[in-house]
């Protein structure tokens, strides 16, 4: 690395291909080499994923046209396929689970990175990462066992009895429902959240802090004027990290959302998501209408997903350059 | 001098794990063991737990060969045999007309055991066995009946005293063979059924909660008060799931067991066409569990390999025999004797 090939190059000059031996050998170019090849890697795999997943939902894609987005019925005895229920069960349970793992996470994250005593900050981070490598089986079971029935029995009938004259209460309680799903979602992601949040909030400089404290803001006022607004980008990051997770999560949601693929507005009612119709279709889809309009769905989700990071840049872009102009 | 080092470090692994792989690929033929015959099978997984037996068995008994079987699912093994992945395929449901066609070569039908399909529920307060007619149970499930002392349901519990509350229907959220059972059933004794929602390993359910597999089902079942949903025999038996009976279409009740179940598909022995693809729910005879089937393996009808097709038709040989008697120690009912019989028959067509 110390000497570089252009100052050798310009004290001996010579051919090409001499050049770029020489490159050869300081390692540069075998190292550019293999990063490019590492960096290309990804983008080969996301191209041949979504050629195949194209290429292999061609029936559904030339019998459904685009009113496989909106279709409402899933029905692979006759052999038609809406995928509108599914694209609603992701949409909300995601959002839903943000609503709540969003203010907790960055909550969180503000008190471990500012507030908390480093040893306790220490200590709950270690934790916080084991749950972030939870499977999501396990998650799944705990829903099942414990935040559904706590749900149906106390949660729901509460919600039901304050609040049911808003539509999203309504209807009768099973336990399983969109809530469950969103709820669930919700204490998966959160760890996400609090990881990544409390590194960026680490990582703002101590000046900025003690410039705040030194023009006689309170704590407060330095954590959630400043450190905050300058570790936004970071923390927005960190939020659309969970919500990837989130868009994919198949088994801890298929097992507490109910499965039932219907767009309704309570969060009551059963729902359903790409991802768990796929995994529990996919096995035993004979036919293939049926296999592709599953692929299809794959599709969808990937659809989703781009849609969805496209957003989240521009909101990126947006905020950080409203930032600029403040400063 | 750093990255030269660790350049020449990467070499190095490079050229380790290439040798790697030559020793591996040579390793086969250095070996003095023959290596034994290995076939492979994917499919159905309802039958798995007997499957897996067998297959350990048959290699235990015979170690040159040894079958690789792999529970994909149905669906999965049905599409693997098509393209010729496997050397058999293994399904719950018989193979449509228009699956056969795609087939590279004629597939054989070969029922191994049988499974049965049973009505679990939890209705507080109802401790005994309840009945239900093939009617009632496809108006529940279509939503007509919606609470649990309905009189379609009480006139055929007499001296239940079943409570007005709502019925919760759950149903596989995942595609199985036990929901084309059930609803194969539905379709047999319910008009409304067959023209609304119609038979498959997963339908467009008109109401209820889905859940993952037998123990998704059997766990909202036990959670939900005033749910009812169906599943395995087998599932309910090992886990003392309560189940109720239910009226073949000689006008009985009947509990499923594997008596009930063995005796459906022996009344419907001489329905059974040549190549066994047919459904048994809704037997004919007294003693008949109404919502049962087969399950089969499915053998291409041409098998190339000489030593492979013989191996297959002597495993199919000891399954139909030896291995019956394996049956129901795992709770699967076994095949009546004609069914045996002809099956042995049959073994001749694989050429």
């Amino acid at each position: 690395m110390a000497s570089a090939p252009t100052t050798v190059d310009q004290v001996r000059p010579r051919g090409r291909t001499w050049k770029f031996i020489k490159r050869l050998r300081g390692g540069d170019e075998v190292a550019h080499l293999i990063t490019l090849l590492a960096a290309a890697s990804i983008i080969v795999v996301t191209v041949m994923l979504v050629y195949q997943l194209y290429v292999n939902s061609a029936l559904p894609r030339h019998k459904f046209g685009l009113s496989f987005f909106l279709g409402k019925t899933w029905d692979p005895v006759s052999g038609e396929f809406g995928a509108l229920p599914f694209i609603f069960g992701t949409i909300v349970s995601s959002a839903l689970a943000l609503l709540v793992a969003v203010p907790l996470g960055v909550g969180a994250a503000i008190f471990l990175s500012e507030l908390a005593p480093p040893r306790i900050s220490n200590v709950t981070t270690f934790v916080i990462e084991l749950l972030a490598a939870v499977p999501s089986v396990i998650y799944g079971l705990l829903g099942v066992f414990i935040l559904v029935p706590v749900l149906r029995i106390v949660v729901m009938p509460f919600l039901k009895a304050t609040l049911g004259f808003l539509p999203f209460f309504q209807g009768p309680i099973y336990g399983v429902s969109m809530l469950a799903g969103g709820l669930v979602l919700a204490i998966m992601i959160v760890p996400f959240i609090i990881s990544v949040s409390r590194e960026v909030l680490m990582a703002v400089p101590v000046e900025q802090r003690e410039a705040a404290l030194g023009l006689g803001a309170t704590k407060w006022e330095s954590t959630w004027q400043v450190v905050v607004p300058f570790a936004r980008v970071g923390i927005m990051a960190s939020i659309f990290l969970a919500l990837a997770r989130a868009l994919g999560e198949t088994m801890a949601v298929t097992m507490v959302i109910g499965n039932d693929p219907r767009v309704n507005a309570s969060l009551f009612a059963p729902a359903y998501s790409i991802a768990a119709v796929i995994a529990n279709e996919f096995t035993e889809a004979t036919g293939d209408l049926y296999l592709e309009a599953l692929i299809e769905l794959g599709l969808v989700l990937f659809l989703l997903t781009i849609l969805i990071n496209g957003l989240a840049r521009l909101v990126i872009i947006a905020t950080t350059q409203k930032g600029a102009a403040q400063g | 001098m750093k990255l030269k080092s660790s350049f020449a470090s990467i070499a190095l692994g490079a050229a380790l794990i290439a040798g790697g792989v030559i020793a591996l690929v040579d390793s086969p033929s250095a070996a003095p063991v023959p290596a034994p015959l290995l076939i492979n099978a994917a499919g159905a997984t309802f039958p798995y737990p007997i499957y897996s037996k067998w297959f350990t068995e048959y290699n235990r008994i015979h170690p040159d060969i040894q079958i690789n079987y792999q529970s994909i699912g149905s669906g999965g093994g049905i599409r693997q045999l098509q393209a010729g992945t496997v050397d058999f395929g293994a399904s719950d449901a018989p193979m449509t007309d228009e699956q056969l066609q795609q087939a590279k070569v004629p597939v054989l039908h070969f029922p191994t055991v049988l499974g049965a399909v049973v009505p679990t529920y939890n209705i507080e307060g109802v401790s005994q066995e309840l009945n239900f007619t093939g009617e009632v149970l496809a108006d529940i499930f279509l939503g007509k009946i919606t609470k649990w002392n309905d009189a379609a349901l009480a006139s055929s519990n007499h001296g239940v005293n079943l409570p007005n509350t709502d019925i919760v229907v759950v149903h596989r959220s995942d595609g199985s063979g036990t929901s084309y059972v059930w609803t194969d059933y539905l379709s047999k004794v319910s008009k409304d059924w067959e023209t609304k929602v119609g038979r498959n390993t997963s339908v467009n359910w008109p109401v209820g909660l889905g859940g993952k597999g037998n123990e998704g089902v059997s766990g909202l079942v036990k959670q939900t008060p005033g749910a009812i949903g169906y599943v395995e025999l087998i599932y309910a038996v090992q886990n003392n799931l309560p189940y109720g009976q239910v009226k073949n279409s000689t006008g009985a009740f009947v509990k499923a067991d594997l008596a009930s179940v063995t005796a459906a598909a022996a009344s419907e022995s001489k329905k059974i066409p040549a190549d066994f693809r047919v459904s048994i729910t809704n037997a004919q005879g007294k003693a008949a569990y109404p919502v049962c089937s087969f399950t089969y393996l499915l053998i291409p009808s041409k098998i190339d390999d000489a030593a492979k097709k013989q191996a297959i038709k002597d495993f199919l040989h000891w399954m139909l025999t030896t291995g019956q008697n394996d049956a129901e120690g795992l709770s699967y009912a076994k095949l009546p004797k004609d069914v045996v019989s002809r099956e042995m028959k049959a073994i001749g067509q694989i050429n």
